[in-house]
């Protein structure tokens, strides 16, 4: 695996071993000594050109366990304040002997073009571009499906059968596009819930199921993972809905949503949550929500991530 | 490729309980023993040697477990990317007498790496090395306290211990590799 960009040109093969690979960093992060010396001499810049707190953290923590250097770069404060463009920065990222690229940004395909431009001849990870997608947040949310439902026995396995309710700002979310293309190669069912204005025209493309009416979808299917998303307000140039309250009416999972749900199913949410809008306390909080071991799992799935890349022959470059 | 037979079940199984029972003479007894096979094969010996280990001193119980290396090898880039195996160590292992169980000795790298990954478990009394076969070729200065056969062998050749948990049948062979 030279890069990891999307979850939609993911092999369930290679989806499987990173998962895997996971599992055994996982088992790191639980010890005294939380660190391997597999990056060592290697030197990663986290590249963000967009807001992140968890994702950041995340990526740098799973760096440093994995003992390579870190470089990190805000675009706030730095030259591309100046309006230095991409092709600037990575040249100059690249001169200074980078070998892989942690990138988030505000544009869709910007971790491609770094990938495939000649610029640099570094690995590059996507950490969320624009509305497009953010591969290592599905795959943390596979593995945590994942460990929840199997446990100790998770190794080798898909999602097979498995289905999985997400709920939400469908229109602007990069997790939930990363996310039904990975379920889909893992076996998963797919189901969408949103008010139309907030689904892409092209959901009708999708391997998935589509429901306006929350109550419903979640009555008709018991789903085994309810997923919410979060409402991007910083994406929001239009009215989207009335106002919030309707909102959280009609499609956030309310206290009384949340007790009619089999106990089994899971809550799941990427985080940062707007508590009272789109979950409840009672939801967020309950042993039925998994949303700090999606954190907690998020540096393990980024470790065997940044393994996967970095390690192996360095192969003349073929994209 | 032909595979010439080297050990047979009943040759692994002698050979194996000569381990047990060396291991047992130079520690002085089964107290504070520990074995961690490295992955795959060398989990499943290290199970065994316990086996017999528990055989031979009644009422005591050998803790095993396995200790992958995959993040501490020196080769990480020149072999393609590897998956790795679970590390389940059961017992701490500071002040414990580790042995180290693995089926073939060769360059030696990988047991390099395994007392690398020791190091970020804790602190053994002693770590001691157990390998079925030593086939020579060592690229740095470890030698095993226990060995099963010696296999000298050359470079083009290959050694396949197979044992039943994996190949459904026990014995140690030497394949000629056809190299170009």
């Amino acid at each position: 695996m030279k890069h990891l960009l999307s979850t939609r040109d993911l092999s369930r093969e290679d989806a499987i071993q990173l998962l895997d690979i996971a599992e055994d960093m996982a088992a790191v992060n639980e010890r005294e000594v939380k660190k391997l010396p597999a990056l060592r001499g290697k030197t990663i810049v986290n590249l963000f050109f967009e807001d992140s707190t968890r994702t950041r953290i995340s990526f740098e923590a799973a760096e440093k366990r994995l003992s390579a250097d870190v470089i990190n770069f805000a675009a706030k404060g730095s030259s591309v304040s100046k309006g230095e463009s991409l092709k600037d920065t990575t040249q100059t990222l690249a001169a200074m002997g980078i070998d892989a690229v942690v990138i988030r940004h505000g544009a869709s395909g910007a971790p491609q073009v770094l990938a495939h431009s000649g610029w640099i001849d570094a690995p590059v990870i996507n950490a969320g571009d624009g509305t497009h997608e953010h591969p290592t947040q599905a795959l943390l949310d596979a593995f945590t499906m994942r460990r929840r439902l199997h446990g100790a026995g998770s190794r080798g396995k898909g999602l097979d059968g498995v289905s999985v309710t997400i709920v939400g700002d469908i229109l602007h979310s990069r997790v939930a596009r990363s996310n039904i293309w990975l379920l889909q190669t893992l076996g998963a069912h797919v189901q969408l819930v949103s008010s139309p204005t907030l689904l892409p025209s092209a959901v009708d493309t999708w391997p998935v199921t589509v429901s306006y009416d929350l109550d419903e979808a979640l009555a008709s299917t018991a789903p085994d993972v309810v997923m919410m998303l979060r409402i991007q307000q910083e994406r929001m140039k239009d009215a989207f809905f009335p106002n919030e309250r309707e909102y959280s009416n009609l499609w956030g999972l309310t206290a009384e949503r949340f007790l009619s749900l089999p106990e089994k199913t899971m809550v799941m949410h990427p985080g940062p949550m707007n508590r009272g809008l789109e979950i409840s306390s009672l939801a967020a909080d309950s042993p039925q929500s998994t949303v700090l071991d999606q954190v907690a799992n998020g540096v393990s799935v980024r470790m065997a991530a940044l393994y996967m890349v970095l390690t192996g022959e360095r192969e003349v470059s073929h994209d | 490729m032909t595979a010439r037979a080297i050990m047979q079940a009943t040759d692994m199984h002698r050979a194996l309980t000569r381990i047990a029972h060396e291991i047992l003479e130079s520690n002085r007894g089964a107290q504070s023993l520990v074995l961690l096979g490295i992955p795959t094969r060398g989990v499943t010996l290290a199970h065994r040697l316990a086996v017999i280990l528990e055989s031979i001193v009644p009422g005591v119980s050998v803790p095993v477990g396995s200790l992958d290396v995959t993040m501490y090898r020196d080769d990480l880039y020149q072999h393609p990317t590897r998956a790795s195996a679970p590390t389940e160590v059961p017992v701490s292992i500071d002040d414990m007498t580790v042995v180290l169980v693995d089926d073939v000795l060769y360059s030696g790298r990988t047991v390099r790496a395994a007392l690398d990954a020791l190091t970020d478990l804790g602190r053994p009394q002693a770590v001691r090395l157990a390998v079925l076969a030593d086939r020579g070729h060592r690229e740095l200065p470890i030698r095993a306290d226990f060995v099963g056969k010696n296999l000298p062998s050359a470079h083009g050749e290959r050694i396949n211990v197979l044992l039943t948990e994996h190949d459904g049948v026990d014995g140690v062979e030497i394949e000629e590799v056809v190299s170009a």
